[in-house]
């Protein structure tokens, strides 16, 4: 559904006219995650290594490489569930993870910064004893302080985009994977953080349900969200994406926008890498 | 004057004794839940020197006999002159007691629990305690429903062991009043049922408690 569709500028389309519909052009130079020199290891295994990355705002990167390049962890530093050895990175100007002492933050603050991003997993990790609904408000609720009426109004509207009100009520274990995928999308939206990061959203899904999560993200790229995802869908990622980055053993070994990095990349290795995932 | 007579006689005794039973019952099973919450916590870890005491603790209460530590508080404490009554005495150690079965019980749920759902909860802002009590713990509670129903069991036939310190609970009634007429069987037989029907209706009350956590697929009743 995504192929030979030319990819659209964020922001075009779909925008409503009270949002600013920056097109290419026009786009903000505001920086909405900015990583700088990240470096990890695991077990003395280097997974990152010396990482810079940009990400303005209402872009949506999309971060490709095989199964142990290291894209998830990538991912994963952004709101600190992986601790990186060295390196920073801030989201919307603010560092994460580390205080202005130099010392790591503590658990509060560090519980803020992480409240500006919102995370989608490869495996939902919904919370199963609350339904739809109250999967949705539960963070808002109870990490933003938002009352009960302005967290489901809220809600309802982010269930709507997603196609899922009719479910509302249902609780996760009677949902689908594609189901259950779009109400985490819900689930993150509601937080209304300054970047979502997908972490292979399609990957734990049956073929014929990843249609339905991709055209959520997709819908969502056109209505501006800065979004870093993590794929291995390279139609979808071609389609959705301003800038893509490729990673190899831990280095990003190429970085163009969609066109140059699908037609015309400058290395060997994403050239036999999009060979491969062709067919 | 038949045996059974004798004791619808004293119904009143009975009564009371049953009415002292559950409150004691009531009393230390709250306090033991809310024990073996506040432990399950501490051993979440945001407090490391904790951990390793409580650890011991629970175990030394699981392999301790359950009358020793009665006699501990109620004998043992005033050494240390702290005196409890009978009546408090009994409570606290049903409370302290089954509170660290309770604890060891929610604690083995825990090490299955999804470490994705704590991840989904940190990366939605999510500090320790709140994601504790209103994510990790209710499903918790929910998995572990049946072995709370038979604990409770254990906890409810644990307070007839208070009578050895002179708690005047439902078999003392029994003790007393074999003793004052010499009808042993009848009076216990009288006893158990009083156990027996509290058993059953917390049995049905937990089953009941099932299909709230089975609708959210914890499990299938």
């Amino acid at each position: 559904m995504f192929e030979k569709s030319t990819p659209e500028p964020a922001g075009s389309g779909q925008t409503t006219p009270e949002q600013s519909a920056p097109d290419d052009t026009a786009r903000s130079d505001r920086i909405a995650v900015s990583i700088r020199h990240l470096s990890k290891s695991f077990d003395g295994v280097e997974v990152l290594r010396d990482v810079d990355l940009e990400v303005r705002e209402g872009d949506v990167v999309t971060i490709l490489g095989s199964s142990g390049s290291g894209k998830s962890t990538l991912l994963r530093c952004i709101n600190w569930l992986e601790r990186p050895d060295s390196g920073s990175i801030h989201i919307g100007g603010q560092r994460i993870g580390v205080n202005d002492a130099g010392r790591p933050m503590p658990v509060r603050e560090l519980a803020k910064v992480r409240a500006r991003t919102g995370m989608v997993f490869q495996s939902f990790n919904l919370w199963p004893h609350l339904n739809v609904l109250h999967n949705v408000t539960e963070a808002p609720i109870h990490v933003l302080g938002k009352s009960k009426a302005e967290a489901e109004a809220l809600a309802r509207d982010l269930l709507e985009k997603v196609g899922m009100s009719p479910k509302a009520d249902a609780y996760p274990s009677t949902l689908s994977g594609g189901q259950k995928q779009r109400v985490a999308i819900a689930r993150a939206l509601a937080m209304q953080p300054e970047v979502m990061l997908f972490d292979e959203p399609t990957s734990a899904l049956d073929p014929e349900l990843v249609g339905e999560v991709l055209a959520v993200i997709k819908d969502l790229s056109a209505e501006g969200y800065t979004m870093v995802i993590v794929t291995h869908e390279m139609a979808f990622a071609r389609a959705v994406s301003d800038q893509v980055v490729f990673l190899e053993k831990g280095l990003i070994i190429e970085q163009a926008d969609p066109e140059t990095f699908f037609t015309n990349a400058s290395t060997e290795r994403v050239r036999q890498f999009l060979e491969r995932n062709e067919g | 004057m038949s045996n059974w007579e004798i004791l619808w006689g004293a119904r009143e005794q009975f009564w009371s004794g049953f009415a002292s039973t559950m409150e004691i019952f009531g009393l230390s099973i709250s306090a033991a839940f809310a024990i073996g919450c506040g432990m399950l916590y501490l051993l979440e870890g945001s407090r490391p020197r904790l951990t390793v005491p409580v650890r011991v603790f629970i175990d030394a209460m699981r392999m301790l006999p359950f009358l020793i530590l009665v006699y501990l508080l109620y004998y043992g404490l005033p050494a240390f002159d702290i005196r409890l009554d009978a009546w408090w005495s009994g409570v606290g150690a049903l409370a302290v007691y089954h509170g660290c079965y309770f604890a060891e019980i929610f604690r083995g749920a825990r090490l299955t629990f999804p470490p994705g759902q704590v991840e989904a909860a940190k990366a939605h802002g999510f500090t320790k305690g709140k994601m504790f009590f209103r994510l990790i713990l209710p499903q918790i509670v929910m998995q572990t429903r049946p072995l709370l129903g038979n604990q409770l069991i254990y906890a409810l036939k644990d307070t007839a062991f208070l009578v050895i310190i002179t708690v005047q609970e439902l078999t003392a009634a029994a003790n007393s009043l074999s003793g004052t007429y010499f009808i042993p069987t009848e009076a216990f037989i009288v006893v158990i049922g009083f156990y027996w029907a509290v058993s059953v209706v917390m049995e049905i009350i937990i089953k009941q408690c099932g299909r709230f956590s089975a609708k959210r697929g914890f499990d299938h009743v």
